[in-house]
Parts: structure tokens; sequence; C-alpha cells
């Protein structure tokens, strides 16, 4: 609310005036030049201003001006003209997306329920690995064997997604008939165990849903549970031997121990590492669900962005459907920041930690 | 005098090392697995005699595909995107890291967001595509037309990365920067001279993160390099699997080595560049995380 002139008048008792408050003048005068002051020390500093802009280019080009493009969802599509001239179509598509009843709608809820599940199971069987692993390492006191199972743990992190799916690919494959070829070794591990039956195995893995989120989950553990539990183990190793002395006089045990010294100890660590995760939530990494699935595990396996991707880019009539395909997709980004900003803000109201 | 290990402690200490070895070699051994198929007959490896040891020994597979121009190639191009992509993306990231470490910038809560909101919120694939689309038109009437350049400029900054040289930054002591601004040193002399030595861990670890994201990128590189001849590496394995897959029924394979054994080889020669680097960065990357610390 602005303020009357009146509001800044101070009456002088000696004198028996009203005058203007010095500090008003002062803060008027301040908010007069100030950007006249801004302009002045941005030319003053211009060298480390210049050092900004090809950082703010970048980001603006890359990162921002795709968020302009999303106007787009609003919009009727047409590949000729620009965003800007195109004809406004209300919520159309975000309706369409909802109905639930056309094929598109019900593929999208369907890629929809297929992001969160994988999410929750990652959550679920991803997210305590790491822990488990890092306490472990804690108990490893030499430094030579730790090291190597580190070194061998955080290997398959460093592999890329192509790698790692093709990889998968294989060593689950299918068997070939027609010339002798064997199913794949993993597939023959669990044949041999009685996990699976022999016709499964022969029709491949990755060929049947039921399977898909199993081996999208384990895969995951291989590939990130030993790096990722580098940050736990930082914390564990970071508590003082002196504590976990005290317990044991104490007459702790090691679960006592665990309980009293070490959860205490990693809890702001783990809380921040949950905040990121639930943040990442509905961010599944589409490239590697895209080298996996294919189209007779769709049911389990499809998810938002790769759902985007095959109908607005990949599809024949990908023109058509780009404008509801970028819909569904800005839906699933609007929920997981949403997710983001509540985990963080939680974290922040239940303990101090808190990630931004 | 040493205290003696009780039951509990025992029992947990012998559980860890148990978990840890099972674990470490669930691992390794696809990697070996992969290693051993490659160079193994392809009777053995069609009929899966090949799990612990390599069986009847070939090179073939590894010899055809040094004879594949198209592998050299697509090797060629992710060599050159790994080091032209890192070198572009730490200039900038290092410049702006910079600037934003130092409190007397103007705006820098609004600078920080401008990057961190890009964590939290992406367009989507269609958006990007489309930006993407019209960057390449931009960079063709620019006569650019090598769609390499597009995926070095346009693709790979991380605003994680340039919060962790952020933080690096912050945390040289300003008497430096001081005294060195005392002795006339300019913006830029600061930078060089002081502020990348003294954070010289720091930048090779996001130097790492960045170079490999570039060796290991697929899906872009995919989508917008259509020239063949400029795919790289992830694309070429990718591809062949797809070619592979296609002929997987066909009988008519008359190669001394099974068609597996090919696709194989492939993965190999691409984890092998990271093997031999692996152990020297190995430590680099266990630091960057422990760096992961965001705040503002």
């Amino acid at each position: 609310m602005k303020k009357l002139a009146s509001d800044y008048l101070v009456y002088d008792e000696v004198t028996g005036k009203y005058h203007e408050d010095p500090e008003q003048v002062v803060r008027d005068d301040v908010e007069k030049h100030y950007w006249l002051n801004v302009a002045r020390t941005v030319l003053k500093d211009w060298r480390l201003y210049l050092m900004l802009v090809p950082m703010l280019l970048v980001f603006l080009f890359w990162r921002y001006f795709p968020m302009y493009e999303l106007l787009g969802c609003f919009k009727i599509y047409d590949a000729n003209t620009d965003v800007a001239d195109q004809a406004y179509s209300g919520f159309t598509y975000f309706i369409e997306l909802f109905r639930g009843d056309t094929p598109i709608s019900i593929e999208f809820w369907r890629a929809f329920r297929n992001t969160f599940v994988i999410s929750f199971y990652g959550l679920l069987f991803g997210f305590p690995m790491p822990i488990i692993i890092a306490l472990f390492f804690n108990e490893i006191k030499s430094n030579i064997a730790r090291s190597v199972y580190q070194v061998l743990t955080y290997l398959p992190k460093f592999m890329s997604t192509v790698v790692m799916t093709t990889l998968i690919t294989m060593l689950v494959r299918q068997s070939s008939g027609t010339v002798g070829i064997q199913m794949g070794v993993i597939s023959n591990l669990l044949y041999q165990l009685g996990l699976i039956t022999k016709e499964v195995g022969d029709a491949g893995l990755l060929n049947n849903p039921g399977f898909f989120r199993a081996i999208y989950q384990i895969s995951g553990i291989w590939e990130t549970a030993g790096y990722d539990s580098i940050v736990f183990f930082a914390a564990i190793i970071a508590i003082s031997p002196t504590s976990y002395e005290a317990a044991q006089i104490d007459g702790a045990n090691k679960m006592a121990q665990m309980r009293y010294v070490v959860l205490p100890s990693i809890l702001s660590t783990v809380v921040i590492m949950l905040i990121t995760r639930i943040g990442s939530l509905l961010n599944v990494g589409y490239e590697k669900v895209m080298l996996l699935y294919n189209e007779s595990t769709y049911i389990t396996a499809d998810v938002v962005s790769t759902f985007a991707n095959r109908t607005g880019i990949e599809s024949t009539n990908a023109a058509v459907l780009q404008g509801i395909s970028s819909s569904a997709e800005i839906l699933n980004n609007i929920v997981g920041m949403l997710l983001v900003i509540g985990a963080n803000t939680i974290a922040r109201k239940a303990s101090d930690v808190s990630l931004y | 005098m040493k205290r003696k290990l009780e039951i509990s402690e025992l029992i947990f200490k012998i559980l860890s090392y148990l978990f840890l070895t099972v674990f470490a070699i669930c691992c390794l051994y696809p990697f070996l697995y992969a290693i051993f198929s490659a160079i193994s007959g392809r009777e053995a490896v069609e009929v899966g005699q090949v799990v612990l040891f390599p069986k009847d020994i070939q090179f073939e597979a590894f010899k055809s595909m040094f004879t594949n121009n198209m592998f050299w190639n697509s090797y060629t191009n992710t060599l050159f995107i790994t080091f032209y992509g890192t070198l572009w993306a730490m200039g900038v990231a290092i410049l702006g890291g910079y600037a934003l470490s130092k409190k007397r910038l103007l705006f820098r809560k609004t600078f920080n967001f401008f990057l961190v909101f890009t964590m939290w919120f992406s367009a989507g694939i269609i958006p990007q595509y489309r930006n993407y689309l019209n960057t390449q038109e931009v960079f063709s009437d620019l006569g650019i037309t090598d769609d390499k350049w597009l995926i070095v400029i346009a693709m790979g900054m991380a605003a994680m990365n340039i919060i962790l040289l952020r933080n690096a930054f912050e945390g040289v002591p300003s008497e430096i920067e001081e005294a060195a601004i005392v002795d006339g040193a300019t913006e830029m002399q600061v930078l060089t001279n002081v502020y990348i030595p003294m954070s010289k861990s720091t930048i090779a670890t996001v130097a790492l993160f960045f170079a490999i994201s570039r060796w290991n990128g697929y899906f872009w590189a995919r989508r917008m390099i259509t020239n063949s001849n400029e795919h790289p590496l992830q694309v070429f394995i990718r591809l062949q699997l797809e070619n592979f897959k296609d002929s997987d029924q066909m009988a008519g394979w008359n190669k001394p080595y099974a068609a597996d054994s090919a696709i194989y080889a492939l993965i190999v020669c691409a984890i092998i560049p990271i093997l031999i680097i692996y152990p020297f960065i190995q430590k680099y990357f266990a630091k960057g995380v422990n760096m992961g610390g965001v705040k503002e």
C-alpha cells in the first residue's frame, strides 16, 4: 500500500512545526538513483559481468527458449509457423489427455502410472541399497581391500546407458531355435535355478512385460548403488571413533551402535539424498527405458517421456500429435517440480536440512 | 590393549565381507562375460558354453571390427565431441561459476535462481527437439553444417556443475584475491592465476563429469545427427544392436565367430578407454560427489 506524504511528516515539539523525516529523504533519494547506481556498478566492474554472459546465453538459448516453445501446448500446432503466431486452442490438449477414453489418453494414463510405479520402486529398492553398502564398506578396515571393493562397485556407473542396455539385452536375449542359439546367460542362470521356465527364457526376458520392472530396477542397482554409496560412506567415516568407544563402554552391541551412533550422524545426509531422490521421482531416465523397451512391453515400461517421444517425434503423424504429447510431458514435469519444492519445504520445516 | 570384538560385531563384519564380495562380483561379471564371449569360438558362444572362461579363443570378431571404417569413424566423432564439448562447457562454466562466486555481484540471487530453476523444471523432449531444430537452422545459416558442433555447443551444459565450481571458488580466501588486486592483477588474471590453481581438483572433477557425459551421450546425437558419417560411438553401437536384432533369425551367418561375439566385441571396445583411465579418475569422482552440497 502506498503511504501518503503526510505519514512521513514528523512533529517537532520545540518549533511546533511539521518537517519531513530525514531518513525518508535519504530513502527516496536511493530509490530514485537505484538503477543509475546499478548501471554505474556494472560499468565499473564490467569484466566480471562479461564473464557471466556466455553462461546466461547458453541457458537462455537452450534451456529457457524450449520453455517458450511450451506455448505450443495451448495452440493449434502448425509446423510452418512460429509458436507465437499459431492460433490459440485453449486447453483442448489437456482435456483430450484427461478424458481417458480415447486411445491416446489411455496410453497417456498408462505412461503416467508407469512413471510413478517405476520411480516408486526405484525409491523403495534403489534408495536403501547405497546406505547398506556404505555401512558394509565401513566394516572393511583394510584400505587395500576396501579400495578393491570400491573400484569394482563404482565401475558400472561410468559405462554409458547404451553400453549397459546393450549388455543387458544380450545377457537376457531370446534363444533362436532355427540356428540353435541358446538364451542369454542370465536367463539361463535363472532357468537353472528354477526361477523361470524354459519357454519364458527362450522368448527373451525383455519381451516379457512381467520382467521389465525387475530388470530395470536390478540393473539400476547394479549401475548406481556402489557409486551412490560414496556420499553415505563419507558421512559415516566422519564419525569420530570416540563415539563408538563410548557406546562400547556403555555395552552397546552392533545393532545399538548402529541405532544410536551411526544413524543420527548420517541422518542429515540421508534426508538430503532423499529430497533429491523424491525431487527426481518423475524424472525417470527416459534414455534407459527407451533403449530397453519394445512394443511387447509398453504395458509396464512406457513412461511419459518415452510416450511423448514416440507420439510427438517418432510416429508417422508426429506433426499432428506434437501438441498433445508435449502437453503430456509438461504435466509430468510440473508435478515433478511441485514434488521437489514440496519435499524441500517439508525437509526445511522438519529439520534444518534443505537442499536449495 | 585391543578390545575383543563382540559377537554381534563379528557377525556384522563377516556379513560385510560376504555381501560386498558377492556384490563386487555381480558388478564385474557382466563385463568379464562380454570379454569372454567376444573372444570365444562360434560354437561355444551359440550353445552357451562360455560361462566362467573363454573357450576356443579367436580374435576374428575384433579383427573384423577393426577393419570396419564406420567403427573408427564413430570413434573419432566421439573423441571430437568429448574434447571440444568438454572444452566449451568448461570455459562457460568456469567463467560463470567465478562470477557467481563473487559476493559483490549484483542480482546474485537472481542469477543463481536462473541456474537452479533449470534443475527443477525442464520443458521436455519435444520443445527441446524443436529448439534444437531451430538451432540447427541458425547454425547452417551461419555456415556450420557439421551437426557435431550442434552437439558440442548447444548441449551438455549442467547447472549442477556450475554450482560445484561456484562453491569451490567461494572457498578461496578473499585475502588472496585482494593481495593480487593490490599487485595490479586484472579480473582475468585473478581467475587464471589465483582461483583456477587453487581449485584444481574441483576443476578436474567437473571436467571429468562433462567428459564422461559427452562420451556417453546418445539420445540427442541419434535424433539430431542425420549423416551417418557423423554418428558418435554410442549411436553406432545401438544401430549395430538393432541390426543384429533384425537379423537374429537369419541362418545365413557364415562368419567364424558368433553374431553375439560381434556385439560383445563392440561393447568391449567401447568400455576399454574408460577402463584404462578409470583407476586414475576414480578418486576425483568420489571427491566430486562429496562436494555436491548445494547452498544458496
